[in-house]
């Protein structure tokens, strides 16, 4: 079983795209890229048929990576029934992706670099997925980190890009160092990184009533995915992050990267289970999520914005799912977003392809004529993520309300306001980009087959894909209870109906009515649309009193103040003083030299004579 | 009178005017004067080398006087001519004015 | 009686050391040094030392004090002028030289007790020109030689360094 050959495929793409990439002709490119992807979708699916279906765990051990003292840390792969789901959604939804960056890209610079970076981000997320021990989980965590700065940034030449990058890098690290904390407290007390090991080690522990070790050790976890997984109070990079290409706001930002937070946790739910002080925490910060970007999607006019703050609100709803211990339903949300959410965002890429470049909503408006797959493809889509009744989204948010009604019924009620608020500004950005008239100055055209063939895929996997029943499969790992209680599905489905009829009435039917309730709620509209303010109270609480400290205390006060001045060179003046004293010492004078002869041989006379009681 | 001399002042002699010598070197200002409280010195040593070659009964210590004699005169004569060359060069035969290997 | 010729001698080495050091003119010290070797002369041949002695007074007497006063008369050194350097000398020396002799007469007390030896002139009459040209010859040859070789370096060295200059 050769499991390092799956992420060993996008890695000879990036070498081979960002070594020669720039050389040779697009079609090279394309074959390698695609090429690799393909190949380790190939792998997945060859790899699976083999082990279907997995009882048990599959697992190598490649090399002995670290071996120090107690703690030995290897490259170990493993593969059992969660690591299977992940594999085909990010291998599959990749593959869709890549080959639609081919159409998307055609036009830009650097084409060989974008789909090098592209494969090294899929190497490093199949090298998450993998893992067997959670330091391999953090070395693809930081490497998808870094594969999303360098995409996020990739039209380089821009500012707004290159803030964007570092924003989403740096706070990406203020997560990763709860993670790493997580990480030490893990080490300290466990002695091994393994997961089989950690779930053994764990097993017989109590579970804690209060906040305990492992309630600190997972929360800490918790922060790290907070940071990956865009929630409260780091999610401010993802909207940020909307200055890279569309396709890669597609695979990292909807589909694979944030995803990662939610694999991770349910990853050690072996840890989780046994601190349900911290997956209230979890539960509750995913809800407030939910809720906090739900609101501010209202109000955005950018249509990547609208999408980026849906995304950080499903990604709460997915937490929300882990955290009340409906783990196979975060899941099964997880994987129905990646096929709804990269459809939406490739569909609003090919808007705006169509519309060469213009992403406000205010000047769409008509293109269900111009641009007719877009059109159906996208509609597909927003049903899903509003649940409507049998598609995707419906299957796997009806899981995890179900599980919130079991458990908190508060948290249902909360739950489904959002859900209708997610239909209604979803269906508010579709309305403004298809219905009504066109109010742009381009010429909208429908983009090619390389485009909208993974749309078409996509839609078929959107409208079907809850159907296939993860909890069912992941059931052995994750034991789901079995619910046949119909009324929160029906509830659930009824708000999300609710949203659309009332965006339609909104949007289509009087247009004239989003203006009225825009003037009605003028100051909470004025909050949402500058998203609370919360990237101005960052910047004024934090990043502004940080560089002033760095910038005064430390570079002049410290650096040049005590390390240069101070040390380096008072030394230096140390032993220029030390100089100027003793070079009197050579005074030329011979009798001196001689006296001094006298003194040192008197002080040899002195120790061997009577010091060592003389000599007869 | 004391008809027995004790060997240690012999010893103590030969101390003494060792010590002499060092005073020379150490206070006298012309170079060869200074030449001559190291030949007091040599001296001193050399009576004090036959004193130990009395006790021991053994004639090296005189051989070993021998040839502090012969270093000693050769020694004299090199060094002699060194202050001939000073002299020359300098001018002077005061030892505080030829101090130029100093900082 | 040897203990008499001891006194005398060793007051008149004393003296004449004493006369080196407080003497202006070099020419007084260089007498005065011939003084100091004429009694150690003495006391060598109270040691029993006879080829020792003799070879004082003719090496070191009759030559290298002989050259001394050739130099200072060729060099016409006058008497001493006094001098502000080497204050460090002129402070310390004095002190320390008094402790070096104390020092060393502590210590040679301690090693070597009166009572225990002695000197008597005759008690051994080893120091013969036989005796040490049988030591030198044999056992000390090869000292010898390179001694030889060192004289010969010497006289070189003297010739250059005294010659005239050639322009």
């Amino acid at each position: 079983m050769n499991l390092w050959l799956i992420p060993l495929c996008p890695l000879i793409g990036f070498l081979f795209n960002g070594l020669l990439g720039r050389r040779l002709s697009k079609q090279i490119v394309n074959i390698v890229a695609v090429g690799s992807v393909a190949a380790a979708f190939g792998l997945v699916l060859f790899t699976l048929s083999q082990i279907y279906p997995i009882d048990k765990p599959i697992g190598e051990h490649d090399f002995t990576w670290i071996q120090s003292g107690f703690l030995n840390i290897g490259f170990d792969l493993t593969i059992d029934r969660l690591t299977a789901v992940m594999l085909l959604v990010v291998t599959g939804v990749g593959l869709l992706i890549h080959t639609y960056s081919i159409g998307y890209m055609e036009h830009e610079d650097g084409y060989g670099r974008f789909f090098a970076y592209l494969n090294l981000f899929m190497f490093f997320m199949l090298l998450l997925v993998l893992a067997s021990n959670l330091l391999l989980v953090f070395v693809g965590w930081e490497g998808v980190g870094l594969c999303s700065y360098l995409l996020v940034g990739f039209y380089f030449k821009e500012k707004f890009a290159g803030d964007a990058a570092n924003k989403a890098f740096i706070v990406n690290r203020i997560g990763d160092f709860g993670f790493m904390l997580g990480i030490f407290l893990l080490v300290a007390r466990f002695r091994t990184l393994d997961f089989n090991a950690l779930a053994a080690a764990v097993k017989d522990l109590p579970v804690e009533a209060s906040f305990g070790g492992l309630g600190l050790i997972t929360l800490l976890l918790f922060v790290g995915a907070c940071g990956k997984s865009a929630q409260l109070p780091l999610y401010v990079w993802l909207p940020d992050a909307m200055a890279g290409p569309t396709p890669v706001s597609a695979l990292i930002h909807a589909a694979t990267m944030v995803t990662a937070g939610v694999y991770m946790i349910a990853r050690v739910s072996f840890l989780y289970d046994h601190s349900p002080a911290a997956m209230h925490i979890v539960a509750v910060i995913g809800l407030a999520t939910a809720v906090f970007a739900a609101t501010i999607g209202l109000a955005q006019n950018d249509i990547k914005k609208v999408f980026a703050y849906s995304t950080v609100s499903q990604l709460g709803y997915m937490f929300l799912g882990v955290g009340l211990g409906a783990y196979s339903a975060g899941i099964f949300h997880l994987m129905t977003h990646a096929f709804f959410k990269a459809l939406l965002f490739l569909g609003a890429g090919s808007v705006i392809h169509g519309l060469s470049g213009e992403q406000d909503l205010r000047h769409m408006g008509g293109l269900r004529k111009a641009m007719p797959i877009t059109f159906i493809t996208l509609g597909i889509a927003s049903l899903a993520i509003s649940g409507f009744p049998f598609s995707s989204g419906f299957f796997s948010k009806d899981a995890i309300l179900g599980a919130a009604y079991e458990s908190a019924p508060w948290m249902f009620w909360v739950g489904v306001s959002t859900a209708g608020v997610t239909a209604f500004y979803v269906f508010r950005a579709y309305f403004l980009a298809f219905f009504g008239k066109y109010r742009g100055h381009h010429h909208p055209h429908e983009s090619p087959l390389v485009m909208t063939l993974p749309l078409m895929i996509l839609a078929l996997l959107s409208a079907g894909g809850g159907f296939l029943s993860v909890p069912h499969w992941l059931a052995p790992m994750f034991p789901v209870a079995e619910h046949e209680n119909l009324q929160p599905m029906i509830i659930s489905s009824a708000f999300g109906i609710g949203g659309i009829l009332l965006a339609t009435l909104v949007y289509v039917i009087s247009p004239a009515l989003s203006d009225t309730l825009k003037s009605a709620f003028g100051p909470i509209y004025t909050l949402l649309v500058n998203k609370y303010y919360v990237d101005e109270l960052y910047s004024a609480a934090i990043v502004k009193p940080l560089t002033l400290l760095s910038r005064t205390v430390l570079w002049r006060g410290v650096d040049e103040g005590l390390i240069d001045t101070g040390l380096v060179n008072g030394f230096s003046r140390c032993v220029q003083a030390a100089g100027s004293v003793l070079r009197h010492w050579q005074s030329g004078s011979i009798r001196d030299y001689a006296t001094w002869i006298l003194a040192g041989s008197l002080l040899l006379i002195f120790v061997l004579g009577l010091a060592t009681g003389g000599a007869r | 009178m004391i008809d027995r001399i004790p060997l240690s002042a012999y010893l103590i002699l030969s101390a003494v005017l060792f010590g002499l010598g060092v005073a020379g070197f150490i206070y006298r200002k012309s170079i060869i004067t200074v030449f001559m409280s190291i030949e007091l010195m040599l001296n001193a040593v050399n009576l004090s080398f036959v004193t130990f070659s009395y006790e021991n009964k053994n004639i090296d210590g005189h051989i070993y006087s021998f040839f502090v004699m012969v270093v000693a005169a050769a020694e004299a004569a090199v060094g002699l001519a060194i202050i001939l060359t000073i002299f020359k060069n300098r001018g002077t035969l005061q030892i505080d004015e030829v101090d130029s290997m100093k900082l | 009686m040897d203990s008499i010729l001891f006194i005398i001698a060793a007051i008149a080495a004393v003296g004449c050391g004493l006369n080196l050091v407080l003497q202006k003119h070099p020419i007084s010290s260089a007498l005065s040094l011939i003084g100091v070797m004429s009694s150690l002369a003495l006391l060598y041949l109270l040691l029993g030392a006879e080829f020792i002695a003799m070879a004082q007074m003719i090496v070191y007497g009759g030559a290298v004090m002989v050259l001394f006063i050739f130099v200072i008369m060729l060099l016409n050194a006058g008497a001493e002028k006094r001098s502000d350097k080497s204050m460090f000398a002129q402070i310390a020396g004095f002190p320390l030289l008094a402790v070096l002799v104390v020092l060393m007469s502590f210590l040679i007390r301690q090693t070597f007790p009166a009572t225990v030896s002695e000197v008597n002139f005759g008690e051994w009459v080893g120091g013969t020109a036989e005796a040490i040209g049988k030591e030198l010859f044999t056992k000390f040859l090869l000292p010898f030689e390179v001694v030889s070789i060192l004289i010969l370096i010497a006289i070189l060295g003297a010739v250059v360094l005294a010659q005239k200059e050639i322009d």
